[in-house]
């Protein structure tokens, strides 16, 4: 088992989503119940079902600058940045440590593959990229960190992890080491995926998609809805920032067990969660919520319940946002560790939605309506294709006491 | 700047012209062995698996298999770092190019393949490694880049890690623009602790990339760099055939890591 690890200070943090732009519009849908999911109306060809689109995305111009950065993925992660402040909080940082100390860390799914979809239904006659869409950089995994090196101005370690659904949960832990190790002195992190072509049908394929909006731990769920979201966050030093929520701890493991179905016994989320608890030197009992992975496929839910109803107590609340915002895939890990903080900000367990006719295999952890409770300690869950699982963990500065 | 001190415990290598690490040492040496099969054995996963497995996933296992070999580690509990800048390009045509035309037919199994994480997940059920697994990019400092994520993992949480590095060949219309032309994959396995197993010992300091650019071995073709995007990672290799020296690999737009290299006495 790991030992506990000195607390980052997480000193600023966003979120965009199907739930709205910034903090306050996530938090207001949270408290109105309100799903940011929509009938599908995204892609080159039709396909029935419910998506979390973020509304704005296509009026969104990046700075002349930056403009051969320029499709859909790299749009949202630029509409995410202007968001809360956040934009003006890492330029602070850069400034007040130094571009090459910051650290970026961004997760990503499928980055700006949906560039690339579009240069193939537009090739020439010789079979070649239409000539605005020969820029190698946004055909590359890259494309997203790429980018926001570049409107960021940092100059330090800078790199894509692309874990699947874990991705933009795990660049937390990435993040946290290199400034332990004095490589960094501050780091953003985030995650960000946009719909697209390849997601959308090729969890089709595998027939993952629900037809109505998706339903986490209902009895009769029928699958994902997917979504898209830009999350970021900027982790610091402890003492940089005193009353800031801390990150406490991490976990990750691996399954071992197949390429797209978890564990039977979910045991690669388990030791994630183990190792997450014994790194910020907690206790089951001591955590308030956990936000799930929750994305209302049929293996994911029925594991993750249960692995909720044997690790904690029944006071402890639990719940899946993925009815607010859809899957959001690599963003999905900062998206939730976003709304994991305003249930430690604001004191609000928000109530899984979607799961009318509770799953048998939901304990009493589960919170299906909305808690005006304090939270001091919150988990939030993040599990990927291949079995790549990470759990992070926050907490209330100063928590627990 | 800071710096990080691991040791290495294994290598691994396959590329177009080289099947292992010893064939490294023997055309530095001036020695060219023949250019290895086309198709990498990937011995190192289960029959199955390796009839499954797409090209970028059998390259990976190649090198993997290799180093945890020669390092005398069980690959079960070792942690991994998959780094590779544009992951499977064949794979990405054929979606691209199905999307275009018939999305509906989309293959489900070339999809759940498609992830970039997908050699780090053919890896961990082959081995039955429970311990953390990543898949990181960098563009064309994927190399330097999934060091400094291994490296960070080696030295925060004092434990084994182990390094790939792979890209496979441009495919289609996207191998056109990313101008990939060769296979190439390396891998490594790092310790926090010198042992009897110990090949090197690594010194990683990162500094701003200023006007030094990283370095390129002389013997080496220059051909081989441009081939393919993770090449950057063998001036190290090259390092490591010799008794001792220094090489500067890119980790980012700016940020170098130069790297200093001792072997036991």
């Amino acid at each position: 088992m790991p030992v506990p690890i000195p607390p980052l200070a997480v000193s600023a943090y966003t979120a965009t989503s199907a739930m709205g732009h910034g903090l306050d519009a996530h938090l207001e849908a949270l408290h109105e119940r309100r799903s940011g999911l929509r009938p599908n109306d995204f892609g080159s060809a039709p396909l029935p079902c419910w998506i979390g689109r973020v509304d704005g995305v296509e009026a969104v111009a990046l700075p002349a600058d930056l403009a051969g950065w320029d499709c859909r993925n790299n749009r949202l992660a630029w509409l995410g940045l202007n968001q809360d402040g956040f934009l003006d909080r890492v330029l602070a940082a850069r400034d007040r440590y130094g571009a090459s100390r910051v650290a970026l860390l961004l997760g990503t799914s499928t980055a700006s593959i949906g560039a690339t979809e579009e240069a193939y239904r537009r090739l020439d006659a010789d079979g070649r990229f239409p000539p605005d869409l020969q820029r190698p950089p946004v055909h590359a995994p890259h494309s997203l960190a790429g980018f926001a090196a570049a409107a960021l101005g940092l100059e330090g370690p800078c790199l894509t992890v692309s874990t699947a659904c874990s991705s933009s949960a795990k660049v937390f832990a990435s993040a946290e080491r290199l400034i332990r190790l004095g490589l960094a002195d501050a780091a953003v992190v985030g995650g960000v995926d946009t719909l697209c072509d390849s997601v959308l049908f090729g969890f089709n394929a595998l027939e993952l998609v629900a037809r109505e909006p998706c339903r986490p731990f209902d009895r009769t769920r029928g699958g994902i809805s997917i979504g898209e979201a830009a999350g970021f966050a900027l982790l610091e030093r402890a003492e940089a920032a005193p009353h800031a929520p801390r990150l406490l701890g991490y976990g990750e493991a691996s399954d071992a067990h197949h390429m797209s179905t978890p564990h039977p016994d979910g045991l690669g989320a388990e030791l994630a969660l183990r190792d997450a608890l014994a790194r910020a030197g907690l206790q089951p009992a001591q955590v308030d919520y956990v936000n799930l992975h929750g994305t209302a496929s049929l293996k994911n839910d029925e594991v993750e319940a249960a692995l909720v109803a044997r690790a904690f107590p029944p006071a402890t609340r639990a719940s899946g946002t993925k009815g607010y915002t859809g899957h959001t895939l690599g963003a999905a890990g900062a998206v939730e560790a976003a709304i994991a903080l305003l249930a430690i900000e604001h004191g609000l367990v928000p109530g899984n939605l979607g799961g009318d006719t509770p799953d048998p295999a939901c304990g009493p952890q589960f919170a299906w309506e909305n808690e005006q409770r304090p939270v001091d300690v919150a988990l939030s869950n993040s599990f990927g294709f291949g079995g790549n699982n990470a759990c992070l963990v926050f907490a209330r500065a100063g928590a627990p006491a | 700047m800071s710096a990080l001190r691991v040791h290495v415990a294994g290598i691994g290598l396959w590329s177009a012209q080289l099947a292992d690490f010893a064939a490294l040492r023997e055309w530095l040496a001036g020695r060219p062995a023949a250019a290895p099969a086309a198709k990498p054995p990937a011995a190192a996963l289960p029959p199955n698996e390796r009839r499954r497995a797409p090209e970028s996933v059998l390259l990976a296992a190649e090198v993997a298999g290799q180093a945890v070999a020669m390092s005398g580690l069980a690959a079960s509990e070792l942690a991994c770092v998959f780094a590779s800048s544009h992951g499977d390009q064949a794979i990405t045509d054929y979606m691209c190019a199905t999307l275009a035309q018939a999305p509906a037919e989309l293959s489900p199994t070339r999809f759940h393949n498609s992830v970039h994480n997908a050699p780090a997940g053919y890896w961990t059920i082959a081995t039955g490694c429970h311990a953390p697994s990543t898949a990181v990019c960098a563009h064309r400092a994927s190399f330097g880049a999934g060091l400094l994520e291994a490296a960070a993992l080696v030295a925060a949480d004092r434990r084994p890690v182990l390094l790939v590095c792979s890209d496979t060949p441009g495919s289609g219309p996207l191998g056109r623009i990313t101008g990939c032309t060769d296979a190439f994959a390396c891998a490594l396995v790092l310790t926090a602790q010198p042992d009897a197993a110990t090949l090197a010992r690594l010194d990683l300091a990162l500094q701003p990339a200023g006007d030094a650019a990283a370095s390129w071995p002389e013997a080496l073709p220059a051909a081989w760099r441009q081939g393919s995007p993770s090449a950057p990672a063998l001036p190290l290799l090259a390092l490591l055939a010799q008794a001792s020296g220094h090489c500067r690999l890119d980790v980012a737009d700016g940020l170098a890591m130069d790297v200093t290299m001792e072997k036991p006495a």
